[in-house]
């Protein structure tokens, strides 16, 4: 079991100002994921007739990418490849103090305590991270020659469940590995190599519009990155940009 | 077809578009460094080998290429400067509330400081050109009408606290330069999981060769390097100067 102090972000609306509470965390199993750890104290506060932490969640199980806690300064923990639903409590010793705070950029406004609107990210997304035309149920295999290489990078890229840790993680909340990823992912692949160049200008023009830093080439997104996506999209995307300009630019 | 003019405002204020002009003005900058460098090496071959090394850069191309070449590089320098201090701002809006507690995983020191060593260098580069390129010092100006750069050069670094700047300026030269030059290739997108490391390891190299190479001149020299001859040359142009000549008497070598 676990003694812990907690330095939790609150913050009752958007508008209002917010401050680290200091929360204990009494008799936390070493087998509880951190979120579990977050409904333990709740439980507490809510049994004292207190506000509980509001934090986001859902599938607990590393996939949604709804969990959105920066834990002692580091977006979903200094543990590599994984979100902070998996995180577990056999990480931290007895009598540590635990920083809590949401997601913190422009382009992601808080809305109440540790929860923070993402909606960013789905406009990126509707401005071209799409294929126009249906594409069809799986091919048989083999049936549209994929390169194994592209195949395994559009894989890689595919893996962005958008948690948004990349903007949080970023010293400049910039979201280029979100939007390298979701443009590489489709841009590598025959059915939406097509529109290519309309997708990264759209996503682009988005994120800028959306208040996102820019990339200073830091590589921290990478670093707290669940899916341990690559920085490599990134290079990618500049050199699709610069080409998708130019020729917007000559035709 | 878009308008030209209106692609070129597009690339500008795009988050992108002002990070390649970063990257190309930077590239430049980083290759004027070698060269600057390469030439400044000659230092230590013969007061000759550098007069000579710094009277051609002046007559080349009729006297037009060093022109070209300043205009060419404060070009750079003002879009370099330019495009970094409006990211740095945009950088700074989009995180209006900080971290109370802020930690990194894995970007180095130097990598967080870009716009600290940046603005550094700049104030060096104002007090580098008015201390060599126009010479607001009389001495030294007497020195490079006489075309006795190397002289120049020497007696410009016998100022401890002149060094001391020199120092410091190029340390934090390294420190830009040693994310910078890695960033450039990420930049103009031609890094990839194979070359990453490689790159790292040129990026650290090359920082390091220009730290090593710049600081050796001013060091070597505040150590003593020079500085009979440049004494001597100094009474020669100054009895030159007095006789209201224009250039120092031809003296053949004797072998």
């Amino acid at each position: 079991m676990l003694n812990l102090t907690l330095k939790v972000w609150r913050q009752k609306s958007a508008t209002s100002e917010g401050v680290l509470e200091t929360h204990d965390a009494k008799n936390i199993p070493l087998e509880a994921s951190f979120l579990e750890m977050l409904d333990i104290v709740n439980e507490r506060i809510l049994n004292d007739g207190g506000e509980p932490i509001y934090f986001d969640h859902d599938c607990r199980e590393g996939i949604c990418g709804m969990c959105s806690l920066t834990i002692n300064g580091i977006p979903h923990s200094k543990e590599r490849g994984i979100t902070a639903c998996q995180l577990h409590m056999r990480k931290f010793k007895d009598g540590e103090t635990i920083w809590i705070e949401p997601f913190r950029a422009k382009a992601f406004p808080l809305l109440r305590d540790l929860i923070v609107d993402r909606s960013a990210f789905d406009r990126i997304i509707a401005s071209g991270g799409f294929i126009d035309v249906r594409t069809g149920a799986a091919q048989d295999a083999n049936a549209l020659p994929v390169a194994k290489t592209r195949s395994d990078a559009a894989m890689d890229a595919a893996a962005c469940i958008g948690c948004g840790a990349c903007v949080a993680a970023c010293k400049n909340a910039s979201a280029m590995l979100f939007v390298s990823a979701k443009a590489a992912h489709l841009n590598l692949l025959p059915q939406g190599a097509p529109e290519k160049d309309k997708r990264v200008l759209g996503m682009v023009r988005q994120m800028d519009a959306e208040g996102f830093g820019n990339c200073t080439n830091l590589y921290e997104c990478e670093a707290v990155c669940p899916k341990e996506i690559s920085v490599d999209n990134i290079a990618r995307l500049n050199r699709d940009y610069a080409t998708a300009l130019a020729k917007e630019a000559a035709f | 077809m878009s308008s030209p003019i209106c692609s070129i405002c597009r690339f500008w204020h795009s988050s992108i578009g002002k990070k390649i002009v970063v990257a190309l003005t930077g590239a430049f900058l980083v290759l004027f460094l070698a060269g600057h460098l390469t030439g400044n090496m000659l230092i230590f071959q013969s007061s000759h080998d550098f007069n000579e090394y710094a009277h051609f850069l002046h007559t080349m191309a009729h006297g037009w290429g060093i022109w070209v070449f300043r205009i060419l590089l404060l070009g750079s320098l003002v879009l370099h400067v330019l495009a970094t201090i409006q990211l740095t701002i945009a950088n700074r809006k989009a995180r209006p509330v900080r971290y109370q507690k802020e930690a990194t995983m894995v970007a180095p020191k130097s990598s967080r400081i870009m716009i600290v060593s940046g603005l550094t260098i700049l104030s060096f580069v104002v007090f580098h050109i008015l201390h060599y390129t126009v010479r607001v010092d009389g001495d030294l100006r007497l020195l490079a009408d006489f075309g006795q750069n190397w002289a120049m050069t020497v007696a410009g670094f016998q100022n401890l606290l002149v060094v001391i700047f020199y120092v410091i300026a190029m340390a934090l030269l390294c420190s830009h330069l040693s994310h910078g030059v890695a960033a450039i290739f990420q930049t103009l997108g031609i890094r990839t999981k194979k070359s990453s490391q490689s790159i790292k390891a040129f990026s650290k190299a090359f920082s390091t060769v220009i730290f090593v190479g710049f600081i050796a001149i001013p060091i070597s020299i505040y150590f003593g390097f020079g500085r009979e001859e440049m004494e001597a040359t100094v009474k020669l142009v100054e009895e030159a100067h007095k006789a209201g000549l224009s250039s120092l008497p031809v003296v053949e070598k004797s072998h």
